[in-house]
Order: structure tokens, then C-alpha cells, then sequence
């Protein structure tokens, strides 16, 4: 229960955070020009309107009390865990290349994720690798990274 | 007369065999993605989206609708046989669909879904058809102020895509507004909110985007559950899938009903295909002989709201092809194709686009026979789709998303990109801040600045020339309209259990 509350209240601060962010950026460019409206106009508004919604946001968060329902996080491990390992693969491209970088990621997630034995990690991550290397660069020609 | 000639020029783009082809790939492809719960068309759309810029436009539109009203076909599927519904549109089929495949006519609740959406999903087209062109002759007498007021009116529909918090949805459009404004201001050439990335002088493109918060977002959110889904059998036999006579006669109302409420509550601003397909229920309740068997596994209870659901896809093309503005994820990211391939959607389009906009109109109808005709024989193979494993579909879909983008840019700090906003998707979905306002702001942005400013340079800065104007008012009067409807407690209660059920 506390969770929720806590969740609405940090998202808010954090979107306050970026609309203070926008009014000050859209502050230091031209507001409005001899041509019309100038880059500062449109941002400084939308800035404004987020800030206001952040503090409804805030205040009824911290009004509601317990009342509100609660952020189920329990999974969430698993979600952040593939997110990780998939930026771990993306920055080995650049080393290793797509098809290794993408085995390794496809046999963490059959390995690790879902717990299956080594050697059906291995089969499912050559497989999938093969099989994008097979259709992109050589059938369609389309560049992996 | 001028519809007549404009399907016959459609249907000869449309039967051209490479199109009739990729009409076939996008139904199947639909199919397939809403049988598949977790993943839904925006993300598939959105990740084929690179993929079609090395097709013809024609084929490509054909395609992207194809997945679109091919999904909503699907979607009955997990909710007949898994009791869970492949998009919210679907909650209602689930009562009575998954009733009667435990009393072992999932194959009549199968067919008689197959056979409503396809009536429905030709009620639809026709609306298309009929609505679309006279509706763009209207906005051709649009100018800036007119166009602000629209895309204020579009943003607006933000309403019908918020969960159980306004503001969040608010919110959501506010970052999709900020987002769009990244990158080079094409007045001034300011660079704005690139924190000194040359990368981003050129704007955020919007394929990084859609793929981040719906295919990434979505497998990250499928990630927190192990479980695979266990289906209930699918009879063996194309005639253990039809429908028998006297349920043909007990839904022949239903079809009408399904159809025709479908469509036209779709069109009142503030209702979708999911609204629509809770009233057409509650109305074949209403007016049923045995209204105590709903819920128990009645064939009706799965023809009209399946109906109302598909009947939403013709229409729901309307305001993007003749006004440029999207009415849901899905809309909007066809619509960002639509730019992407260089078209631009509003009211020339039609006029200008002649043989594209008829040609996927034809696509429709024949699209709608090809589902029919495949879904009946092939749901069998269909409901094996449900047994793909969850450790061999996720690492495909990361892979496709990750090419897909690749592909567009050749960048890998796109690539980067797509992680960033993964990861914002999966967290706006824990803390219930919903992605369709986000995307709805990225796609209007730019445009409606556009227009805000080149209306402000009109009337030298006097902010009156959109109220003063008779369009404009108008329609920023509905939006303000639009926007406070959900203070009106009944009206808000009335959407919130919708949702809740």
C-alpha cells in the first residue's frame, strides 16, 4: 500500500524534476520574436502544465494516504535482470559483433530466466543466432549491428 | 459514383498478386500476434515498420491494417480457449467464450467469432468508405488555427486512452509532447534538449521510440511471469469448428447488433472498441429470451461484443487518413508510417493518395474473406501458436527490435535509445502511467507547435485567432469538452468499471 503511495509520490518528484528542467531550458531561448513566436514559446507552456499535474499528482499522493493500491514489484527482479543482460550485449556488438553478442544474450535468458538445463540454452541461442544471420544479412542484405 | 470508380481503382491495386500477398502476410501475421497474449499489433507494427521501407507503400499499408484487424480476429482466440483476452476489447468474450469451450464448443465458439468479426469487420469497412471522403473534403478548408484546434482535439482523445489516472495519462502526453520537441526547432534552427548530442539534433525518430515502449516494454512486463499458458483442446476438423444452424439463428440479431453499435459508438468521442463491446453485450443480454444463460456459454455472448469489436477497425482509420490525427497506439503508429514513407495524412490525403487509400480499402474487404476463410480450418494450428515457449519468443522479439532499428539508422546509440525507452515503458507500466498518451503526444507535437506558431504569426501574436474563428472554436470548445469529461463522477465510475471488469 505504502509502495503505491511512494511510487506516485518519486514519479511525480522525478517529473517535476524534467518540467523544471523544460521552464528553465525554454526560459533561455526566445520567448516570442518580431517573426512570432519564437523556439521557447511552445516548451515553456507544456512545462508549465507539467508542473502544475506534478504537484495534483504529489499532493494526491500524499492526501490519499493508504488508500491507494499497491505496486506489485516481486517480478520486477526478472524484468530489470533481461534488461541488464540485453545492455550488456548491446555494448559487446561493438567487440563481439551481433551474432555472438545475441547468442549470449538468448542463452542467458534460457539458462538463467527460465532456468532450463545448459544444452537447450545452447541449442535455442545457436538457433535463433543462426537463423538471424541466415534472413538479415544474407537473404535480405539488411546490415546487423 | 465517386466511391464506386475509387473501389474499382482500389481492388485493382489491392488484387495485384504481390499485394494480395502481403494483404495474406499481415492477416496471418494479425492473427498470430492476437492470439499471443502480451504482445499486441503497436509493438508488432512498430518493430515491421523498418522492415517496410524497402517495400512499396501500397503493400506496406495493406500489410501494417492487415496485422491490425488480423489481431482482433486473434484476440478471441486466447480468450475462448485461455479465458485470457489477447487485448481489452476482448474482456467480454472471455464470459461466454471460455464457457463454451468448457463445455467442449470452443470449435462453435471459434466459428461463430470468426463469422461476426467478418460481417462486422465489412460493417466497418464500408464506413470507411462511406465517411472518409466527404469527411476530408470538409478539413480542406482547414488553415493553421484550424489545424492547431485539431491536433488540441486530437490530444484530447488522450481521455479514451487513460487508465484510472487522469493526470497520468496527462503526464504521459506532456513527456510525448517534450519528446517530440527534441532535436533542431525548424523555425529558428535553436537546438533544443539535445544535451550537446549530435545524435539529437536531428529529433528522436519514432520507430526508436514505439519499439522501446511497446515491443521492449512489453517483453520486460511478460518477463515477470514464468508460467506458460495452458490452452483447452481445439476440436479436430473443420466441421467440428462450424457453427450449427440454430446457432447461426440465435446470433442472427446479435451479428446486426455487434455491427452497427459497434461502429457507431465508436464514433462518439470518449468511447472505444472496448466500451463498445460491453454495450453490445449488455444489449443482446437485454433483449435475449434467456438472458439467465449469459455468462454460462451462450453463443450470443461471443458474436456481439467479438462484432462491436471488429466493427471499430474501419472506422478507427477515419480520423487518421483524413485529419492526420490517431484515435489509438495502433492509429498512431500507422499514422507515424504513413509520415515515415513520406505521405502526409490530413485531408489532401485521400485526393492525393488516391490509389494508396482506395487500395487499402479494397485490402480490407478481401483481407476480411482471407480471415474468415483461414481462421475457420486453421484454428487449430493457430491455438499452437500458444505453446511457443516464452524463452524462444522473447529473445526473438528483442532480436527483431534491435535489427529493426538498426536497420533505419545504422546507429547503436539508437540502439541504446531503444533500451532508454524499454525501460521507461516497462516502469510507466508498474507505476500505471499508459504509453498510447505518450506516443499520441510524440506523433501530434511537432505538428501542432507547427501550427500554433504559424497561426501566433498570422494574427502577430493575438492568440484570440483561434478562438474567433468559427472551426477552431468549435472544435477547441469539444476538446475542452473531452478533457472535462471525466469529472462527471457517473460518467468516470461508469469508464473505471468497464476497465475493472
Amino acid at each position: 500500500m505504502r509502495a503505491a503511495r511512494n511510487a506516485d509520490l518519486w514519479s511525480g518528484l522525478a517529473l517535476a524534476a524534467l518540467a523544471v528542467y523544460i521552464i528553465v531550458q525554454a526560459s533561455g531561448w526566445e520567448y516570442t520574436g518580431q517573426d512570432g513566436p519564437g523556439p521557447g514559446f511552445f516548451p515553456l507552456w507544456y512545462g508549465i502544465a507539467m508542473a502544475v499535474l506534478c504537484v495534483a499528482l504529489v499532493a494526491a499522493s500524499v492526501l490519499r494516504g493508504d488508500k491507494s493500491d499497491s505496486v506489485d514489484w516481486r517480478g520486477a527482479s526478472r524484468a530489470f535482470a533481461l534488461w541488464f543482460a540485453l545492455a550488456l550485449s548491446v555494448a559487446a556488438f561493438k567487440l563481439v559483433g551481433f551474432v555472438i553478442g545475441f547468442a549470449a544474450l538468448c542463452f542467458f535468458v534460457v539458462a538463467v530466466l527460465y532456468r532450463r538445463r545448459a544444452h537447450v540454452a545452447a541449442v535455442v541461442a545457436l538457433a535463433l543466432a543462426a537463423s538471424f544471420y541466415l534472413l538479415f544479412p544474407v537473404l535480405l542484405g539488411v546490415n546487423l549491428p | 459514383m465517386e466511391i464506386f470508380s475509387g473501389l474499382v481503382q482500389g481492388f485493382a491495386v489491392a488484387l495485384q498478386p504481390a499485394n494480395l500477398l502481403w494483404c495474406l502476410v499481415g492477416v496471418v501475421l494479425g492473427t498470430v500476434v492476437g492470439i499471443l497474449p502480451g504482445l499486441g499489433p503497436p509493438a508488432t507494427i512498430a518493430m515491421l515498420l523498418p522492415l517496410t521501407f524497402l517495400m512499396n507503400p501500397s503493400a506496406a499499408i495493406i500489410m501494417l491494417a492487415g496485422i491490425y484487424y488480423g489481431a482482433k480476429y486473434g484476440g478471441s482466440t486466447t480468450s475462448i480457449l485461455l479465458n485470457v483476452p489477447g487485448e481489452s476489447a476482448s474482456v467480454v468474450t472471455c464470459l461466454d467464450g471460455y464457457a463454451m469451450a468448457r463445455k467442449g464448443r470452443a470449435g462453435a465458439a471459434l466459428g461463430i467469432a470468426a463469422i461476426a468479426s467478418f460481417i462486422a469487420g465489412t460493417v466497418g469497412v464500408v464506413g470507411l468508405m462511406l465517411i472518409a471522403p466527404p469527411l476530408a473534403k470538409v478539413a480542406l478548408a482547414f488553415s493553421a488555427p484550424e489545424y492547431f484546434a485539431l491536433m488540441a482535439l486530437g490530444l484530447a482523445m488522450v481521455v479514451l486512452l487513460a487508465g484510472r489516472s487522469m493526470v497520468k495519462a496527462l503526464l504521459a502526453m506532456l513527456v510525448g509532447l517534450w519528446i517530440a520537441g527534441i532535436g533542431t526547432d525548424p523555425f529558428s534552427t535553436t537546438s533544443r534538449f539535445t544535451f550537446g548530442r549530435l545524435e539529437l539534433l536531428s529529433g528522436i525518430d519514432f520507430v526508436v521510440v514505439a519499439i522501446g515502449l511497446f515491443a521492449l516494454g512489453e517483453v520486460l512486463a511478460c518477463m515477470e511471469g514464468r508460467d506458460e499458458a495452458r490452452a483447452l483442446p481445439v476440436p479436430k476438423g473443420l466441421r467440428n469448428l462450424l457453427p450449427t444452424w440454430q446457432d447461426m439463428k440465435d446470433c442472427r440479431f446479435a451479428f446486426v447488433n455487434g455491427s452497427v453499435l459497434g461502429f457507431l459508438i465508436g464514433v462518439l468521442p470518449g468511447a472505444g472498441s472496448t466500451i463498445a463491446s460491453f454495450i453490445s453485450y449488455g444489449v443482446e443480454k437485454a433483449v435475449s429470451r434467456r438472458p439467465q444463460e449469459f455468462g454460462k456459454g451462450v453463443v450470443e455472448g461471443v458474436a456481439a461484443p467479438e462484432g462491436a469489436n471488429n466493427s471499430e477497425t474501419g472506422r478507427a482509420l477515419v480520423p487518421p487518413l483524413t485529419l492526420g490525427i490517431p484515435r489509438s497506439g495502433t492509429t498512431a503508429v500507422l499514422l507515424a508510417a504513413l509520415v515515415l514513407w513520406g505521405f502526409k495524412p490530413g485531408p489532401l490525403f485521400i485526393t492525393e493518395n488516391q490509389s494508396l487509400f482506395w487500395g487499402l480499402v479494397a485490402s480490407m474487404y478481401i483481407g476480411n474473406v482471407m480471415l474468415l476463410v483461414l481462421n475457420l480450418p486453421l484454428v487449430p494450428l493457430f491455438a499452437q501458436v500458444l505453446r511457443t515457449p516464452g524463452f524462444v519468443l522473447y529473445p526473438l522479439i528483442l532480436g527483431i527490435s534491435i535489427v529493426g532499428v538498426y536497420s533505419v539508422s545504422g546507429s547503436l546509440f539508437d540502439v541504446g535509445m531503444v533500451m532508454a525507452f524499454g525501460l521507461l515503458g516497462y516502469v510507466m507500466r508498474k507505476l500505471d502511467y499508459p504509453a498510447a498518451p505518450l506516443v499520441l503526444g510524440l506523433v501530434l507535437g511537432g505538428a501542432m507547435e507547427r501550427a500554433l506558431r504559424q497561426s501566433l504569426m498570422m494574427s502577430q501574436g493575438d492568440l484570440s485567432i483561434l478562438a474567433t474563428r468559427p472551426i477552431s472554436a468549435v472544435m477547441l470548445s469539444l476538446a475542452l469538452l473531452i478533457l472535462l469529461m471525466p469529472l462527471f463522477h457517473k460518467l468516470n465510475a461508469w469508464r473505471l468499471q468497464a476497465l475493472e471488469e
